[in-house]
């Protein structure tokens, strides 16, 4: 089996909210392996959107360790997690996060300015059909085109992991299934590890693997003997 | 009391935006200040002025004369207008003060004969009032006593009519007349070298050979009495008796003084308070603006259970009466204390009881009230915007605000442009009006110390000029009289006396069409050299032999120019009036002076040869042999030292500029850390989630403070600028507002001051940056974006 490119180890996250101590993670452990694609389901307050965070460099752990490659990501200041991000991740959220006074060729041209071997914010566009909606503003295009910009610019500067919370949650079925596609074809096509946070089960059947969590916990991890096309899912 | 839900959410809310509401709240306390400061001292002065003047009948009218007998005191009583009026004898005297070398003088004023103090009434200080027919008893004024540490039972020796005499001090006084004591040719007060004695009018008289004979008169008007007829009547009974023209108050120098001071400070209380309070509105605007926004559901929720509009306005608008509050109690706090301190200089200058106490009430709650109206002005939009909310539509997210690309990018700037900066010229763009509001405010700070250091400069140049441009003696002597030629060898013979010019001054009254004006006919050599006439352009002037030149407010009074024909009227000796050509007008920042040829003078008044001063150049080594000569020599009615009269103003503007312009730095930070702050405060609000998601897609804090603070940047920039030509304009609009009948503060701005102006501000706006940039480090990454606005 080849090495993990993410792997973590007896994982746990404690938050402080004022007086409360909320344990978000459990001791958790998992690896990653290269142009997967995973899929973590689970209800609200399981730990799936900590353990994106984690593994984005957005946050650090309690307890455990968390890997990629040969980078720890549990320890280090604000800059080493900064460079991390900056280097290796790409972010998909549910609310698209795009720049409003920017169009959407100039927010994929946001990260491309910082990135190291980008691709053209135009292709980055085109890979997700959006290439005749370049210049447009995000109040002029729709909650699903915004999405897409979105994905453009999480992918445009050619990232190793590809993080999306809750991608489709603010989209309806024929839009969502729409985003989930560009999706499928960034992780065929360019081989990014690509994680999607979803409660939405039917989401699962397009993934190689499909993590379950509860409580803070993984409670299952299942592997697809194929993976469903995202054009043919149901919900 | 228990307090209900909706005021402890507003006051919370004020808790977590303390720091907004503080520089909102600093800023409506500068201008509290102000005008709680300068407003109670601008009353104080102006009450205390009047009711002083009331209490102790400052007379309307004054004039003077050589000698008449004290029977023409009916017919001046006569006149149609006059209600009460005094003859009096007041004579000049050179006065030898314990400690002093130089040679100090004063005048002797006689006390009114009336029970109840007359005209001009005297206020007791100390001590007690000379006994009746007494030669040598004195009561000194107030001023002259403080400068020499005088007080009753000191002794003072003074030339009198020729002859020593030991004068002693029985008590010290003060006097509606002499409130602010100006010795002739002294253009700032030097109580220590001139100071004002009161002695019994029969004791004077004798002295002075004038018994049954008076010198002076004064007298006050009926309410509605023509001031022009009653002084055309003093001055044709008088003139037979040497008289040298009547004039009212305007002409008072004391009065003058006190009065121009007091319309300037009403200038500075009226301007300082609104650009302040203007400013504090404009922040409490944005702060509001912005609370409503991002409360938009709440105030959804809040209609939806069963709030009114106005229920709703109201507990927005009671955040503002909480900032305006803490900025009035601010403003009082620092306002009162402040103005008593200002008081007090006033009262190192100005010599009246100051009734002061009976202001702070009034002044407070016209302050409290400003400051709430001011608030309300700021409060109201937003509070309305918040009562007309739909609940239905609060309860969906605003959608992305619209942009596109202007103006600039137009231009073709697109491809030169990162996103980073676009982001910035969007932003800005979108908002027009807040950011030229923003510019505004910042351009204030600026123009507050463009102006101020322009006053300063103005002084500093005025100083220059009076002191090395156009003096350039050692000491100026006032003779007693018009003397001949004999006395100007006499005083170049004086052993430390390098050079004398000799100069003949005497009191005219200059008159085109029907407008008159007085001032001083000063005739002086040619070619001065000790005292010249300088112009704005720092050219010395050669006065002509034929025909005068005046000085640039004179010719304005009088609406001439150069090549006009004005008469001259002299007030002394033969009362000549002459058609004379205006030969030049000069551009002196000080007073109403007419510059002729000593020659002319002369011819005017019908006189020979004749002098009333002259300028010395003293040899250094020599310069205390010359006063002590001076001091002794009966026909020298005083000596204006160069020096004293430099280091007395220096002290007098180092006192009250220096804690001018400290004020306006403060007030400068207080505005340019507010707006900074606040703007960045609020785009930090604004624009949190998205600061927050370039974070997440990696961008640096550094990269993400420089977006942030980017737009401050752009808007200090523009302001700085923009802050000199405001503050060019300011300068000339104060200059304007300021400039008295007796002079005018010169436009001066140099480059060391703008920069400086903007370099303070700079400063002010980058500390402010800093102090929200830091806030950055707390940005919560994670919640960012889960969070939907």
């Amino acid at each position: 089996m080849a090495e993990p490119v993410f792997r973590m180890r007896d994982v746990s996250k404690v938050y402080h909210v004022g007086d409360l101590e909320v344990v978000a993670l459990r001791e958790v452990s998992l690896e990653l392996f290269a142009g997967e694609f995973v899929v973590l389901l689970g209800p609200s307050g399981s730990g799936k959107s900590t353990l994106l965070n984690l593994l984005g460099g957005l946050d650090i752990p309690t307890a455990g360790e968390v890997d990629y490659l040969d980078h720890s990501l549990s320890e280090g200041g604000d800059e080493k997690l900064t460079r991390f991000r900056r280097e290796h991740v790409g972010f998909v959220f549910q609310f698209y996060n795009l720049i409003p006074s920017l169009t959407a060729a100039e927010n994929v041209a946001l990260v491309t300015d910082i990135a190291d071997k980008p691709m053209d914010p135009r292709d980055a566009l085109a890979l997700v059909g959006l290439a005749e909606r370049a210049d447009h503003f995000p109040a002029q295009l729709s909650g699903g085109e915004q999405q897409r910009v979105a994905i453009a610019r999480a992918v445009a500067k050619r990232p190793d992991v590809l993080l999306c919370d809750e991608p489709t949650g603010a989209l309806d079925v024929e839009t969502g299934r729409l985003v989930l596609e560009v999706l499928e074809r960034v992780n065929r096509e360019m081989g990014t590890i690509t994680a999607v946070i979803t409660h939405n089960a039917s989401i699962a059947a397009m993934g190689d693997r499909v993590i379950r969590m509860s409580s803070g916990k993984i409670i299952d991890v299942a592997a697809n003997a194929t993976r469903m096309p995202a054009s043919e899912l149901l919900w | 009391m228990r307090i209900g839900a909706l005021d402890l959410k507003i006051l919370r809310d004020a808790w977590h935006m303390r720091g907004q509401i503080l520089a909102c709240a600093l800023v409506v306390a500068g201008g509290i200040s102000s005008f709680v400061s300068l407003s109670s001292v601008n009353r104080t002065l102006a009450s205390s002025q009047a009711a002083f003047y009331e209490e102790y009948r400052f007379a309307d009218v004054f004039a003077h004369c050589i000698r008449a007998p004290e029977h023409v005191a009916a017919a001046l009583g006569a006149i149609p207008g006059i209600t009460a009026l005094e003859t009096r004898v007041a004579v000049r005297v050179n006065l030898d003060v314990p400690g002093l070398s130089d040679p100090a003088r004063g005048r002797i004023v006689s006390i009114s004969r009336d029970a109840d103090g007359g005209l001009n009434a005297l206020h007791l200080r100390r001590g007690r009032m000379p006994a009746a027919a007494s030669q040598d008893e004195v009561l000194a004024s107030e001023a002259f006593a403080l400068a020499n540490g005088l007080g009753p039972g000191d002794s003072i020796r003074g030339v009198m009519h020729g002859k020593y005499k030991t004068l002693r001090v029985v008590g010290i006084a003060i006097s509606p007349e002499f409130i602010y004591a100006l010795g002739p040719g002294q253009l700032v007060p030097d109580n220590r070298r001139y100071g004002i004695l009161w002695m019994d009018r029969k004791g004077l008289a004798t002295a002075y050979d004038m018994e049954g004979a008076f010198n002076d008169v004064t007298a006050r008007l009926s309410p509605g009495a023509s001031n022009e007829s009653v002084l055309g009547e003093l001055d044709r009974i008088l003139a037979p008796y040497g008289g040298v023209g009547a004039h009212d108050r305007e002409d008072q120098l004391s009065h003058r003084f006190l009065s121009d001071e007091i319309t300037q400070n009403r200038t500075m209380a009226r301007i300082t308070p609104t650009i302040f309070l203007a400013v504090g509105a404009f922040l409490l605007y944005t702060i509001l603006t912005r609370l409503v926004q991002l409360q938009r559901s709440q105030v959804g929720l809040l209609k939806a259970f069963g709030y009114s509009g106005t229920e709703i306005a109201f507990h927005y608008l009671k955040l503002a009466l909480v900032i305006s509050l803490v900025g009035a109690a601010i403003g009082v706090g620092t306002g009162l204390p402040f103005a008593r301190y200002l008081l007090g200089i006033y009262a190192e200058f100005y010599f009246f009881p100051m009734y002061g106490n009976d202001q702070g009430l009034s002044v407070v709650s016209a302050g409290v009230a400003l400051a709430v109206a001011a608030a309300a002005l700021g409060a109201v939009p937003a509070a309305l915007r918040a009562s007309r909310l739909a609940p239905a539509d609060t309860m969906r997210p605003e959608p992305p605000p619209r942009f596109h690309a202007g103006v600039i990018e137009r231009w073709g700037l697109r491809r030169a442009l990162a996103p980073s900066s676009r982001m910035l010229i969007r932003n800005l763009a979108r908002r027009p009006l807040r950011f030229a509001a923003n510019v505004t405010g910042i351009a204030i700070a600026v123009s507050l110390l463009v102006m101020m250091t322009a006053m300063m400069d103005g002084v500093a140049y005025l100083m220059d000029w009076q002191f090395t441009m156009v003096q350039r003696d050692d000491v100026q002597v006032m003779l007693m009289e018009p003397r001949s030629r004999p006395a100007l060898d006499s005083l170049r013979s004086m052993p430390g006396v390098m050079e004398a010019e000799p100069f003949r001054l005497a009191s005219a009254r200059l008159r085109s069409g029907h407008r008159t004006k007085r001032g001083l006919l000063f005739g002086i050599e040619e070619d001065p050299q000790l005292r010249r006439v300088v112009g704005a352009d720092g050219r010395a002037w050669a006065i002509p032999s034929e025909g005068v030149v005046l000085t640039a407010i004179f010719a304005k009074t009088l609406e001439v120019r150069a090549g006009d024909t004005i008469e001259v009227e002299v007030m002394e000796g033969n009362r000549a009036r002459k058609d004379m050509l205006v030969v030049g007008v000069v551009d002196e920042p000080i007073g109403f002076s007419a510059y002729v040829s000593r020659a002319t003078a002369n011819r005017l008044l019908g006189e020979g040869d004749v002098l009333t001063g002259a300028y010395l150049q003293v040899d250094a080594s020599e310069r205390d042999r010359v006063f002590a000569q001076l001091k002794a020599m009966p026909q020298v009615a005083g000596a204006n030292l160069r020096e004293a009269a430099y280091s007395q103003f220096r002290q007098m503007i180092d006192r009250s500029v220096g804690i001018m312009i400290t004020m306006n730095l403060v007030f400068a930070w207080i505005i340019a850390f507010g707006l900074v702050y606040n703007g960045a405060r609020i785009s930090l609000s604004e624009r949190g989630y998205e600061l927050a998601t370039l974070r997440v897609l990696g961008f640096t804090q550094r990269e993400t403070a420089s977006l942030l603070l980017g737009e401050q940047a752009v808007i200090t920039g523009a302001g700085l600028p923009a802050g000199l030509a405001l503050g060019i304009a300011l300068t000339l609009y104060f200059i304007w507002m300021l400039s008295t009948q007796m002079w005018r503060m010169p436009f001066v701005v140099t480059g060391a001051n703008l920069v400086g102006a903007m370099a303070a501000v700079a400063f002010a706006a980058a500390a402010s940056g800093g102090a929200v940039a830091w806030r950055l480090r707390r940005l919560d990454l994670v919640a960012a974006l889960k969070a939907r606005e």
